[in-house]
């Protein structure tokens, strides 16, 4: 970190874990000691870490539910429509409105707007993409998508003190804490 | 790596062996992409992948021009070499789909270290499954016509058309495997954009990881997301093949008209796929190293399942021909009598050698677990699974109901050159893809390092150690 002459506003300050578990353990702890703001980056999933930091509603089956919905609806609405209203045509004496026959269509389509909607609004939920981000500025971070686990606790929580708070993170038996200017 | 306690063989299906770390997990799977030098194989497959593309590109030239008489089909063969290549090709994608979707929500962790590349194979084959059909048009320039868009003609598909499902299944399957495959590789994109070198190798891999950062509550939604994606890939699996499959069995050409049509296929497209992951699989694991990550039990279990599916096919071989029979229905009787005697009798009896009587050797795990012999296998099952859908398609049509409309179909140089070409294509397509972009998920088998070993997983040279403290014996 470059020492700057005057303080740098800080989004956080970051805490490196070599394994899960410690990560797991800090959230806790900071969790403890009142912090609300907190941030955990991991390599991978880790079962259980959403949970400590305090939870999320799950709104992305919820989403993905309504994208089937709407998909099912316009497959079949697309369907009906051309059929009956806009070209009727008399097929073998087969009624115009023939919904076995256009349950195939309707379905490729439910299937097709539930993926999107479950990926567009995981990505929306997520705030992704997001090209630029404080914490892309630390060269340690790169290391989040790798072998390394960090635990970020927000300038914006009301309990932030750059240096008691550095202090907490240290008595996590974190392998450093760093800096990260907004 | 480090020497392993338990020797690679014996490990279990999904396991890795003691000594790896997730850095070393990531650095052997990065590097494949990053800093192994191209070698003569590789290059030399890609020279020869290019060529018999262009042929490819070629073949298909010749055929917008001359439009397709230039191959074999004449009625009453009108269907011949594109459609039977269009149902090999997009059966072979559904088994991709099977491994990473259905073993995902089957709690199968073996999936991890091959759910990538299968994945890759679905969407190159589906790609080239959705070739055919459209070359097969007559006037391929024009299949936008079966998209429902409003037109100045004023007309609209013809819903109630199994042609019309088609377009619709292949259309959204595509989509989907490509949404899939992206979401398990938006993390893996990360890593690779942070331990890219070069800056226009980090522009790209930041530009596809789309800023992910992996917090908890981003992997949580992911996870979410991508069981979901998984849930919904399962049955698209299936109506997909499904449908396919009634491109044939809606019209009344005794041979094409039969219920079972639609598990028939699907499990023949399992079968099929399956048997195109380990063709996949095999060489990679050797030429890249990874046969610490891709281990005997992994591929032991991909030829059970193969196995087991192939035994539905069998019996699916065994329902048609006892329901054609059965049926008194002297048409279905005529067609399956000639398939086993007549004109293609011989190529229909290289069909049951190579799906039947070749795979039998599946029963012993010594044969499981012979790369060499399943790799030769995997090959006989292709050639097999290609032979049956040129069967499906060419031996009902050639006889049909009326006797003055009999015919025989005969490959052109045209068909096999349009066929070859997409191989190579194909192959082509997966080269490109072991060198561009991590071909085995790196965030699943850290997940699974990280299950094994617990919180002793990050630190290299600790775990075995951990791992006999934990077994003692």
């Amino acid at each position: 970190m470059n020492s700057h002459p005057e303080p740098v506003r800080l989004y956080g300050l970051l805490a490196e874990f070599d394994s899960a578990d410690a990560l797991l353990q800090a959230v806790y702890r900071a969790r403890e000691a009142g912090f609300h703001r907190l941030e955990a980056y991991s390599p991978f999933s880790i079962e259980g870490l959403d949970e400590a930091l305090g939870g999320t509603r799950e709104y992305v089956p919820l989403i993905t539910l309504g994208g089937g919905v709407l998909g099912a609806l316009i497959g079949y609405f697309l369907q009906w429509y051309s059929a009956t209203i806009n070209y009727p045509i008399n097929v073998g004496g087969r009624p115009l409105d023939s919904w076995p026959a256009f349950l195939p269509v309707t379905f490729e389509i439910a299937v097709l707007g539930a993926a999107f909607a479950a990926l567009l609004g995981m990505l929306a939920l997520n705030g992704l993409p997001r090209l630029m981000h404080p914490l892309f500025e630390l060269e340690e971070f790169r290391r989040a998508s790798s072998d390394r686990f960090f635990l970020c606790i927000c300038s914006r929580d009301q309990r932030f003190d750059p240096q008691a708070t550095r202090g907490f993170l240290d008595s996590l038996g974190a392998l450093a804490v760093l800096e990260v200017p907004e | 790596m480090a020497d392993s306690p338990t020797p690679v063989a014996e490990l279990r299906a999904g396991d890795i062996p003691a000594g790896w770390s997730y850095r070393s997990l990531t650095e052997k799977i990065t590097y494949i992409v990053f800093y192994r030098r191209s070698r003569l194989p590789w290059f030399t497959g890609l020279a020869l992948c290019l060529l018999l593309s262009l042929m490819f590109c070629a073949a298909v030239g010749y055929l917008l021009f001359n439009g397709p008489g230039i191959w074999g089909i004449a009625i009453p063969v009108a269907w011949g070499y594109a459609i039977g290549n269009y149902v090999w090709w997009i059966g072979m994608a559904q088994g991709g789909t099977f491994i990473s979707a259905v073993l995902l929500l089957v709690s199968q962790t073996w999936r991890r270290s091959i759910n990538r590349s299968a994945e890759a194979m679905t969407l190159f084959a589906a790609v080239m499954a959705g070739l055919f059909p459209i070359l097969h048009l007559g006037r391929p320039w024009f299949f936008y016509w079966l998209a429902p868009y409003p037109n100045k003609m004023e007309l609209w598909p013809q819903w109630r058309s199994p042609l019309v499902w088609d377009f619709f299944a292949i259309a959204a399957y595509l989509l989907v495997s490509l949404m899939f495959w992206y979401a398990g590789l938006l993390p893996d994109l990360a890593s690779m954009r942070d331990r890219a070198r070069g800056r226009l190798t980090q522009v790209l891999f930041a530009l596809a990881a789309l800023g992910w950062r992996g917090e908890a509550r981003h992997w949580k939604r992911h996870q979410t997301a991508y069981l979901l994606v998984a849930g919904m890939a399962a049955p698209l699996v299936v109506s997909v093949h499904s449908v396919v499959s009634l491109d044939y069995a809606i019209g009344n050409t005794p041979g094409f008209h039969s219920t079972i049509f639609p598990p028939y296929f699907v499990a023949g497209a399992l079968f099929s796929g399956f048997a195109m992951v380990l063709t996949l699989l095999i060489p990679m694991r050797r030429f890249f190293h990874l046969e610490e990550l891709i281990t005997p039990a992994i591929i032991d279990n991909m030829a059970k399942v193969m196995f087991a599916v192939n035994w539905v096919l069998i019996y699916s071989y065994v329902a048609e021909t006892f329901t054609n029979f059965y049926s008194g229905d002297p048409y279905e009787r005529y067609m399956s009598l000639d398939r086993l005697t007549g004109l293609y009798a011989p190529v229909y009896w290289i069909q049951i050698f190579c799906n039947v009587i070749a795979t039998q050797v599946l029963w012993w795990r010594w044969a499981r677990r012979n790369l060499t012999v399943l790799f030769i296998l995997s090959l006989v099952i292709q050639l097999g699974m290609w032979i049956e859908r040129f069967i499906i398609t060419v031996q009902p049509l050639h006889r049909d109901f009326l006797p003055s409309a009999w015919g025989a179909f005969s490959p052109t140089r045209w068909d096999w050159l349009t066929l070859f070409g997409s191989c190579a294509f194909f192959v082509l397509l997966l080269l490109l893809f072991v060198r561009l972009l991590p071909a085995i998920s790196i965030h699943d088998l850290r997940g699974q390092l990280h299950e094994q070993y617990g919180s002793s997983a990050g630190k290299p040279g600790q775990q075995s150690g951990q791992r006999s403290a934990e077994q003692p014996t």
